[in-house]
């Protein structure tokens, strides 16, 4: 063939990656910035003395991500389980669950060590359940999670006899105090799973997959995906997500409860959903999620520092809840307003 | 017609513009359309015709330029206006409320004025009365519903939806691209009908044997500009080709003769059966073009889908050079060598939200990728190397796909088959909504793709085009294969003979 000098290959250049598939994403989550900038100048005028200190804004911002973390971990599992076009509502229980099993007198007695591992795998045991369920087992998504969501805090209560389970292994704990050049352990493995997982959903035939699958699933198994198989994976990387939060939750509590990760699941979809990752699947960024999770913790903390009440913050978490998905919803929708280019 | 082209147009279109980021997709367009007669709109894929449709439909607003109906200056801000003003675009792909009736779903715009109240009974007796003043007693039942409609029949749906409400203009893009013959001349009849009662009619198609047929007076556009308006009486295909690419297109493409291969098939099949297709034997050899011919329903889709395991078969064997392989799937049949670009690009191929790129590599992932991770300096390569062979319209291969215009989208899903260069390609319908132009291209490449060995199967309905490529051509009737021609001895008569064999209830009895 001879090789056409494209209109594509001439363009290619100038074209550069902000006018791409990739530029509605990057103004969002631009957008995104710009709305944590505005947080910041709310508390400067609500707490000047925090907001337009050096050290004391530092310290604040360090509680704020350290808050974040680990529920930042368990969205960006669940950014992936949207991408694919599916939910996962039992994501604060697999954390409970995980915790639970990770702080029992037998699992403590082993050491820090197995403690982890022991949390690593319930998460991503339960998450596999989740996958088998839905992938061969044919449930809907919302329905498999959530009968998964009751079943595991229901467990964790067995497990635990609804009592606080104390960590006694101080090393365990010191996962949340430890403080690597003055940045919390905490903080270093929510930023250490971003980027991994950035990698993974960008990078690797496993992300392109997800996001195949999520898109359009006909055409992703015409395309030879074996979607059961990596429907499975992808819920099976969020229980992993929830085993890794669990750990962090439990380090930072310094104590495994059945009452962990609470509403978990809706906080990870809201902050997903405010990233920009689609309901119907197909669409989502990791950075998007992250910056989800960091504007939700960012007006939290405006809450706290005002010294507000926990009910003001819940009201006004619905409050952004609905309003981030009313704005996706009017997105999608001016997106169809032009009849989708015909033939 | 020549007396009405004296009177005011029904609808002009001046110096139309609209810009895309990166496509000026309208430039200063100019358009009259009179009532009373059909004028055909062609141009190459990406010329402009859906976007100055969109414009007419008051899906898009130009960015400038002026609209009149009937000399009377017009603006419109959402579909909702047009139809006000009697202005209706009937797409490919109509919107059909899958779980209500036929009649339901044509009065479901106009239901109820307010005040009165219509009962099932009166808006079924409405769409009888309609069915049965356009004709289409026999073609469209009032009570079926929305899900089990054919193409054609949506489209009915649509067309009918349209003339609820008095129409002045309507305009149908690309209708017939999924229509059987006969289908197609029940839709002919309805415009000629339309036209006769005063409608301005604007009509979209690649096919010139349709634009022939139908249209009183044809309308070019490339490049998003206007190259002139000729009467089709006075003009041919030779003349309207060169107004669309803007030089001579050599003589439709025509593959050259080769001997029959012989040795082993790349692929043979024994005795394949499903629900659908029904002990199916085929043998395609590498280097050669098997063409598979019938008409709409006789299984071609079927028995395509059946070979490469996207639907359970009952019974029958696959073999790829001469070995059994097992396939339960089409990532199984990939394995084995076997590729499938299926027919419905939208539905079954295309991810809408992601770009030219992506949509190309989607089925070479696993070839280019060093430890699960993409290499994209490759995956970029390619893309843009088919970007470029096929001539896909695009800005950049980053452009996200449902931008594209409909047949850039088609060849977006051919590149995807092309880069994948299985041993065995199955093309369903691999032109369809492709321009002239293009269609050579593409009948290139797969020429080329034969003279690499590779064996490749091509369904398509358009009987020149199977005809041309094809070195054989299996016919199939009801879920059977009824004949094989070689090339040699292929004309229409036979292909058709073969794909009405023994059927005289359906399609080949209606005429
Ligand atoms: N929503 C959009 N965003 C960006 N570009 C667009 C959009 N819609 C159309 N275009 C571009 O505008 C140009 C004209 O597209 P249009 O769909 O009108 O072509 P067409 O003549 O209908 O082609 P075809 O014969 O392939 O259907 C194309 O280059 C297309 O990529
Ligand atoms: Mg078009």
């Amino acid at each position: 063939m001879i090789d056409v000098a494209s209109p594509a290959a001439a363009s290619a250049k100038r074209a550069g990656w902000w006018r791409g598939d990739g530029s509605e994403p990057v103004r969002r989550n631009l957008g995104l910035v710009g709305v944590l900038v505005l947080l910041y100048l709310v508390g400067a005028l609500a707490r000047p003395d925090i907001f337009l200190h050096g050290g004391r804004l530092w310290s604040n911002e360090l509680t704020v991500l350290t808050q974040a973390s680990s529920i930042g971990v368990i969205t960006i599992g669940m950014t992936f389980v949207m991408i694919s076009g599916g939910i996962d509502l039992s994501v604060g229980a697999l954390l409970a669950l995980a915790s639970v099993w990770s702080t029992t007198v037998a699992t403590q007695s082993y050491g820090p060590g197995v403690m982890i591992l022991a949390a690593l795998l319930v998460g991503a045991g339960s998450g596999l359940v989740n996958g088998i369920l839905i992938a061969y087992g044919r449930m809907v998504p919302f329905i498999a999670t959530l009968a998964t969501m009751v079943a595991a805090r229901g467990l964790a209560q067995k497990i635990s006899g609804k009592l606080t389970q104390i960590v006694k292994v101080t090393s365990f704990n010191r996962i949340a105090e430890w403080r690597p050049l003055g940045i919390p352990l905490l903080v270093i493995i929510f930023v250490v799973v971003a980027v991994l997982a950035w990698v993974l959903l960008n990078r690797t035939t496993f992300g392109r997959r997800t996001v195949a699958i999520g898109g359009n699933a006909e055409a992703a198994r015409l395309a030879g995906i074996n979607i059961r198989r990596h429907t499975l994976l992808v819920y099976t990387l969020s229980g992993l997500c929830c085993g890794i939060a669990a750990v962090m939750v439990t380090a930072q509590a310094t104590a495994g409860s059945s009452d962990h990760g609470n509403l978990y699941e809706l906080n990870a979809i809201a902050a997903a959903i405010i990233g920009g990752t689609a309901l119907t699947g197909g669409r989502g960024t990791i950075v998007g999620s992250v910056l989800g999770v960091l504007v939700f913790t960012q007006i939290y903390n405006l809450f706290i520092v005002k010294n507000l009440q926990t009910e003001y913050q819940q009201i006004a978490q619905g409050v952004i809840i609905v309003a981030a998905v009313l704005i996706q919803q009017f997105r999608v929708a001016a997106l169809r307003r032009p009849v989708p280019p015909g033939a | 017609m020549s007396s009405d082209a004296a009177a005011a147009p029904r609808l002009a279109a001046t110096e139309l513009s609209k810009r895309f980021a990166g496509v000026q997709a309208l430039r200063a367009v100019q358009l009259q359309a009179y009532g009373g007669e059909v004028m055909a709109l062609l141009g190459e894929n990406g010329a402009g015709k859906s976007t100055l449709l969109k414009i007419l439909a008051g899906a898009h607003r130009p960015d400038s330029g002026t609209l009149s109906i009937d000399g009377e200056r017009v603006s419109f801000s959402s579909p909702r206006d047009a139809h006000r003003a009697g202005v209706r675009i009937i797409y490919q792909e109509p919107e059909i409320i899958p779980h209500v009736s036929v009649a339901e779903n044509i009065y479901v715009g106009a239901l109820p004025a307010r005040g009165h109240r219509f009962t099932r009974a009166a808006l079924r007796a409405r769409v009888v009365a309609d069915l049965a003043r356009y004709g289409f007693t026999s073609a469209l039942d009032p009570d079926a519903l929305g899900s089990e409609l054919s193409p054609a029949q949506r489209q009915l749906v649509e067309i009918l939806r349209a003339l609820t409400e008095s129409v002045r203009v309507i305009a149908f893009d690309e209708p017939t691209s999924s229509l059987s013959d006969t289908e197609v001349e029940v839709l002919f009849r309805l415009i000629r009908q339309l036209r006769d009662e005063g409608v301005a009619v604007i009509y979209v198609s690649h096919r010139m044997n349709e634009i022939f047929q139908i249209s009183d007076r044809v309308t070019v556009l490339r490049d998003g500009a206007l190259v002139g308006t000729v009467t089709t009486a006075e003009t041919d295909e030779a003349r309207l080709v060169r107004m669309m690419v803007g030089r001579d297109l050599t003589d439709m493409f025509v593959r050259e003769r080769r001997p029959r291969p012989t040795g082993t098939p790349a692929l043979t099949v024994r005795g394949l059966s499903n629900d659908d297709v029904h002990d199916i034997d085929l043998e395609v050899y590498g280097g050669e073009v098997l063409g598979i011919a019938g008409l709409v329903g006789a299984g071609r889709s079927e028995l395509a889908h059946a070979i490469v395991g996207s639907t359970p078969v009952h019974a029958g064997e696959i073999l790829v050079d001469g070995n059994p392989v097992r396939i339960s799937g089409p990532r199984d049949a990939i394995r084995a060598g076997i590729g499938f670009a299926p027919e419905e690009r939208k539905a079954q191929a295309l991810l809408m939200q992601r770009s030219v790129r992506d949509n190309i590599s989607l089925a070479i992932l696993d070839r280019i990728r060093v430890a699960r991770v993409v290499r994209r300096g490759e995956e970029r390569a390619v893309a843009q190397r088919y970007t470029g062979q096929l001539r896909i319209r695009t800005p950049d291969i980053e452009q996200v796909v449902s931008s594209l215009s409909g047949g850039n989208q088609q060849k977006v899903v051919l590149a995807r088959w092309l880069a994948r260069r299985p041993r065995v390609l199955i093309l369903d319908e691999p032109t369809r909504g492709v321009d002239v132009g293009a269609k050579a291209e593409i009948y290139a490449v797969i020429n080329q793709l034969t003279a690499d060995g590779i064996a490749v199967i091509v369904i398509s309905s358009e009987l020149p085009e199977i005809l041309g490529l094809s070195d054989r051509i299996a016919v199939m009737q009801g879920g059977r294969v009824t004949g094989e021609l070689d090339r040699s001895e292929a004309t229409e008569e036979r292909v058709l003979a073969l794909a009405m064999a023994g059927d005289l209830t359906t399609d080949g009895a209606t005429r």
